[in-house]
């Protein structure tokens, strides 16, 4: 362990990482947030959830630093339910993390598997998988995962809705990335499986699950890590985006999108904060999370350096 | 003010007027949040729809701007018997095309709303049979007296036999594979005082003037351009840049940020359209709760609670920026049969709320689903919100559902199997009398019969079911208010309902431009005035 | 060459078939069409009545087979709402989306490749971080919202641009064009902007790439060494091969823009069929919502299929793999 982790510091991507005051920072924000929303229950002042807690009469008030109606107890100012912005964005990022993490790993399981399955196997197999990732590629994500909501709500019962929304959400935002996987590690399993590494295990006789997941995955972490990091910040627009669309997260339970929408109605009477403050969050999670994205693939790709 | 200056005005509010097409005078530009259904007047019977198409169709009668009924195409009527009604029609009236309106024209109309495409059935249905006097005197019969058959027929405009007949638009449009490309869906000539001469579903639509109109009205404006926009940001948006003269609904905490802007001001006033609360009173165990065996809401005490636990002032003050009006009872002010002893809210007492749940065996609450809509009303979903945040302070944990009304509608009305234990629903009686909203939403619920096909949480009480009968014959006016009363104060009693408000309507309005906010939301083109 | 377009052609088919199946098990939760076509008063026997007359009483596979027969001769049936062809209905709305795809691609290449250049060709520049970190600042906030913004600063406060619709069109036949008056240039500025901005950063950072690769690679060196003059081994040789992948990709993206088109199209009220379909979809208008999907099914497929002809005149590997992969 000690070793991994000396060979880890003296390795160029620590170098790199080291020496990139915007890849510090970002990494610093990134890891803020997702502490921050996964201690949501014990930081924030409020449990925006809880509705007996909260009060109608508290409702679109200012920032604390407004001098006419900012309140101390709400520091960020409070929603159109009388909610403390500051404590909804710290449940809300939680919301949002959630679903960006659970669904990029729910792709990353799907497409990588694929993308094995395709590279190794060839042949019909393959032409099949391939044909289904070029439909799907060329299919929107957000149109798809519009169709699985859909479909979802029609199928389960109508009083789980709330319940399950998140995870429809991860499903149908999961769905939609897995292509990207499937042909980076079908193309890399493809050439794994020529050289002579390869050839001599399945001669010896060990199992093809075995090789797939011992020799040739490990080859292909790089390119998913990369387009994992880019898909996660996706991910997390792409919710925003649906709950615009009226197919996100309750708003009783809202995500930093749903937040951004229910601000939206009082961005023009001037009560902005209601918006621009889970904006602000969003942004800066969702660019933190790019730029560790960008110099990722940049550190990870040997023929940039 | 000199041209100059005028028109430095506007060049300044305006900043670039060149985006907005040349301008003329008398061009009269609104925003709705939705399109009408079609130009077909027998199409759909929804009052966005039916309100547009009164300005290039007229009806026998018309409500003017406080809704009150007055003569139209009929100039006066006669009920000589119970049954029996005599319609004089006005002389000298003509369609657009320039053929003259008779009796025939009545009857072809009355005739084709009752074919198989028409949503107008239900109101054309209520006379029985019709008969041509003379050119201009028509003899009438229904099935049964109705007190309210004139109010009824404000809607039912009255189509050219002989244009119909030569667009072999003999039945009304419907989407039903029988009828494909129907002239009428997208052509009209009425008698109405504007002219449709352009028509984009959803884009745009737009009428000209009509000069040889039958009756002077006080309107300037030569042209009118109406453009649906669903957003309703983008919608006051294009109000505040001064692209349009009028844009509804506007939401109600935009209202500041219009009249702080320079030239458009918010116009607002009461609705006839009152918001409340349904509860299921019928099924023995709520599809919705996690009370199992009974349904805590058959309980008076109960409902009562949920009664005393709502503090509407708080809704008003807070979700409606003060702009509805608290409501006691069903019906509002603007509705004949209105009674403000009985409209005055319940009490919002928190304490005796938890009293009530307590002595009804619920000292720790219960929890139950909540269905409302989120694209209907005013503000509805967050006024679900705010419902579920006060009842929870009782101890009653709400479970919301909010969607849109398509989904919605789907599922609490009677094809939906009345799935729903505790909903937000908005009534307007389309006759603007009271015995519409009682037979719609008093009345046990008796399919066969269509009575209380709206009473989705089943209330019922033989009294009222009684009473309903009563009021829709009796022609006595003190009488007639007295059982309305009468039901009313039972079901408050019981409370069958919560009552939560009257609704505003918001609109925005460019300074100078002048209209009429009926209370049913209706835009009456008669009564535009703009700017010279 | 034609058993392989054959091939394809089959395997688009089923693509389309599939589509549809989803699309149309769909919709029996989108809503009650129903309750959204008539009044508040109308009788549940009349509502009964229509249900009947519209075929939605009908076993599922009966109604699916119903519209597959009808659209395979180009008949989508009437909008339940608007009570016209669908046809005619997407056909109107067509041009609007197609010019505001087409500006906001163009857009997006315009800016997208001179700046994917830029950044490659002065890899460590101040400048280039800046437009890099920007550029992601773009794509870091949900279109409705930058949207939303762009009415509220360009249109509310400065009032420089109009804040919905196409302004007004000209009949080029049946063709509604907007590119041709005044009004019409200002009303897509915004929307197509709005709708540029994702495909943009995709197309500068797909750009910069290339270009990187490409500058490594060993006839650039080789045409440095020569002599060549910097400009011209830059733009003559490297922007040209780097060209290649980033005109297929934007192809493939145009299918995405047309999608992403509906959020754009609602914040600004632009009368496409982006527009027709999130209305239809309120309205639970099936025959919109069927036709719009099978639409961009098709649009999709032809698009791949000609990808994947080119790719199969271009590249004769391909052929091989292709062909004994498909047997």
């Amino acid at each position: 362990m000690k070793q991994a982790l000396k060979r880890f510091f003296d390795g160029d991507l620590w170098y790199s990482f080291s020496h990139s005051p915007v890849v510090i920072l970002s990494a610093v924000i990134t890891l803020l947030i997702i502490l921050s929303a996964i201690f949501a229950p014990m930081i924030a002042p409020h449990n925006p959830f809880d509705l007996a807690s909260i009060d109608i009469m508290d409702s679109n008030l200012p920032p604390a630093w407004n001098e006419f109606d900012g309140d101390m107890r709400f520091l960020l100012g409070t929603d159109d339910q009388g909610r403390d912005i500051l404590s909804t964005i710290l449940y809300g990022a939680r919301i949002s993390l959630l679903v960006g993490f659970a669904s990029v790993a729910f792709s990353v399981v799907l497409g990588v598997g694929l993308g094995l399955i395709s590279g190794y196997a060839g042949g019909r197999t393959d032409t099949f998988i391939m044909r289904i990732a070029d439909v799907q590629l060329s299919f929107p994500a957000i149109l798809i995962a519009l169709l699985i909501d859909g479909v979802a709500r029609g199928i389960f019962p109508r009083d789980l809705h709330d319940e399950l929304a998140v995870y429809v959400l991860i499903f149908a935002i999961g769905i939609s990335g897995w292509v990207q996987y499937a042909r980076t590690v079908r193309g890399a399993t493809m050439v794994e499986k020529g050289k002579e590494y390869v050839q001599a295990a399945r001669v010896i006789g060990i199992r093809p699950g075995t090789i797939l997941f011992r020799h040739i995955l490990p080859n292909v972490t790089g390119p998913v890590l990369v387009i994992g990091t880019i898909h996660l910040a996706l991910a997390i627009i792409t919710e925003a985006t649906l709950s615009f669309l009226g197919v996100g997260v309750p708003p009783t339970t809202p995500s930093l999108g749903t937040l951004i929408r229910i601000g939206n109605d009082y961005l023009f009477s001037g009560e902005w904060w209601i918006s621009i403050f889970p904006g602000i969050a969003l942004i800066l999670l969702v660019l933190a999370v790019n730029l560790l994205g960008d110099w990722l693939r940049d550190a990870l790709n040997p023929k940039l350096r | 003010m000199t041209l100059f200056k005028k028109s430095l005005l506007v060049a300044a509010a305006i900043g670039a007027i060149a985006m907005a097409a040349p301008s003329q005078a008398q061009t009269f530009k609104y925003a709705f949040q939705g399109d009408l259904g079609s130009l077909d007047p027998y199409s759909l019977n929804e009052t966005f729809t039916l309100g547009f198409q009164g300005n290039f169709y007229d009806a026998l009668t018309a409500y003017d701007e406080n809704l009150k009924l007055i003569p139209a195409l009929a100039t006066s009527w006669e009920n000589p018997e119970p049954n029996k009604w005599i319609f004089h029609l006005r002389e000298g009236v003509k369609f657009h095309n320039g053929n003259p309106f008779t009796a025939d024209d009545v009857i072809f109309s009355w005739k084709r709303a009752q074919t198989d495409g028409s949503d107008l059935r239900g109101r054309a249905g209520q006379i029985a049979s019709m008969t041509k006097v003379d050119d201009y005197t028509i003899e009438a019969t229904t099935s049964q007296p109705n007190a309210v058959l004139m109010q009824d027929l404000t809607f039912l405009y009255i189509m050219d036999k002989e244009w119909s007949e030569e667009n072999n638009t003999l039945e009304a449009t419907s989407p039903s594979d029988t009828n494909t490309n129907n002239y009428a869906n997208l052509h009209e000539n009425g008698t109405g005082p504007f002219m449709v001469v352009e028509r984009q579903p959803d884009v745009k639509t737009k009428l000209v003037r009509f000069d040889g109109y039958w009756k002077d009205i006080k309107s300037n404006v030569k042209e009118i351009e109406f453009t649906p926009i669903k957003q309703a940001a983008t919608r006051v948006a294009a109000l505040i840049s001064g692209e349009m003269d009028l844009v509804y609904p506007v939401p109600v905490q935009d209202w500041q940020r219009l009249d702080e802007a320079k030239g458009v001001a918010p116009l607002t006033g009461p609705e006839a359209r009152t918001i409340f609360l349904g509860m299921d009173q019928e099924r023995d165990e709520l599809l919705y709760s996690n009370i199992k065996g009974k349904n805590p809401l058959k309980d008076q005490k109960v409902r009562a609670a949920f009664a005393h636990a709502l503090n509407l002032d708080a809704i008003k003050q807070k979700i409606m920026r003060g702009a509805s009006t608290s409501a006691g009872t069903l019906i509002a002010p603007q509705i004949n049969g209105y009674n403000a002893e009985i409209a005055k809210p319940y009490t919002y007492d928190p304490k005796l709320s938890k009293q009530l749940l307590t002595e009804a065996g619920y000292p720790d609450g219960f929890e139950i689903g909540m269905d409302c809509p989120n694209d209907r009303y005013v503000n509805d979903e967050k006024t679900c919100q705010a419902v579920a945040s006060m009842l929870a302070k009782v101890g009653i944990k709400v479970d919301l559902n909010a969607q849109p009304k398509a989904k919605y509608f789907a599922k609490i009305l009677a094809t939906g199997g009345f799935d729903t234990s505790f909903y937000l629903l908005g009534w307007t009686p389309g006759s603007i009398d009271a015995h519409n909203a009682i037979l719609n939403l008093l009345h046990s619920v008796n399919k066969d019969a269509q009575q209380g096909m709206f009473n989705l949480g089943h209330y019922s009480n033989a009294r009222v079911d009684e009473l309903t009968g009563e009021i829709g014959k009796e022609t006595d006016p003190a009488k007639r208010q007295a059982m309305i009363d009468e039901a009313f104060q039972i079901v408050k009693d019981e409370v069958g309902y919560l009552p939560l408000h009257q609704q505003p309507l918001s609109w925005g309005v460019r300074d100078g431009v002048s209209v009429v906010q009926r209370a049913d939301n209706v835009l009456d083109f008669r009564n535009i005035v703009v700017p010279e | 060459m034609i058993s392989f377009i054959v091939k394809r052609l089959l395997q688009s088919v089923m693509v389309m078939l599939t589509v549809a199946f989803v699309a149309f098990a769909l919709f029996n939760y989108v809503g009650d069409p129903i309750s959204n076509m008539v009044g508040q008063d109308t009788t549940f026997a009349e509502r009964e009545q229509l249900r009947e007359q519209l075929g939605l009483n009908d076993p599922f596979l009966v109604q699916f087979g119903r519209f597959v027969g009808n659209a395979v001769q180009g008949d989508f049936g009437l909008s339940y709402h608007h009570k016209q062809p669908v046809s005619n209905l997407i056909a109107e709305r067509m041009p609007a989306t197609l010019e505001l795809s087409f500006i906001s691609a163009l857009i997006s290449l315009l800016l997208g490749i001179p700046l994917g250049v830029y950044t490659a060709l002065n890899r460590d520049s101040i400048m280039t971080k800046i437009i890099m970190t920007g550029s992601l600042i773009g794509v870091s906030l949900p279109t409705f919202l930058i949207g939303i913004l762009m009415i509220l600063l360009f249109g509310v406060v400065w009032r420089v641009l109009p804040t919905f619709g196409r302004g007004d069109v000209v009949m080029l036949g049946w063709w509604s064009t907007g590119l041709l008056t005044v009004t019409g240039l200002k009303s897509i500025i915004m929307p197509a902007f709005t709708l540029a901005l994702f495909q943009m950063t995709l197309i500068m950072r797909l750009v910069r790439a290339e270009m990187l690769e490409v500058l490594r690679t060993d006839f650039i060196k080789f045409a440095r060494a020569r002599g060549l003059p910097r400009r011209s081994v830059n733009y003559r040789h490297a922007l040209k091969n780097t060209l290649v992948p980033v005109i297929t990709i934007t192809g493939l993206q145009i299918g995405s823009i047309i999608a992403f088109a509906i959020i754009t199209e609602s914040v600004f009220q632009w009368p496409g069929m982006g527009l027709l379909f999130i209305q239809a979809i309120s309205d639970v208008d099936i025959p919109i919502m069927a036709a719009y999907l099978v639409m961009i099914a098709l649009f999709f497929v032809v698009i791949n299929l000609i990808v994947d002809i080119l790719y199969f005149l271009v590249d004769p590997r391909l052929r091989v793999d292709r062909v004994s992969g498909s047997h």
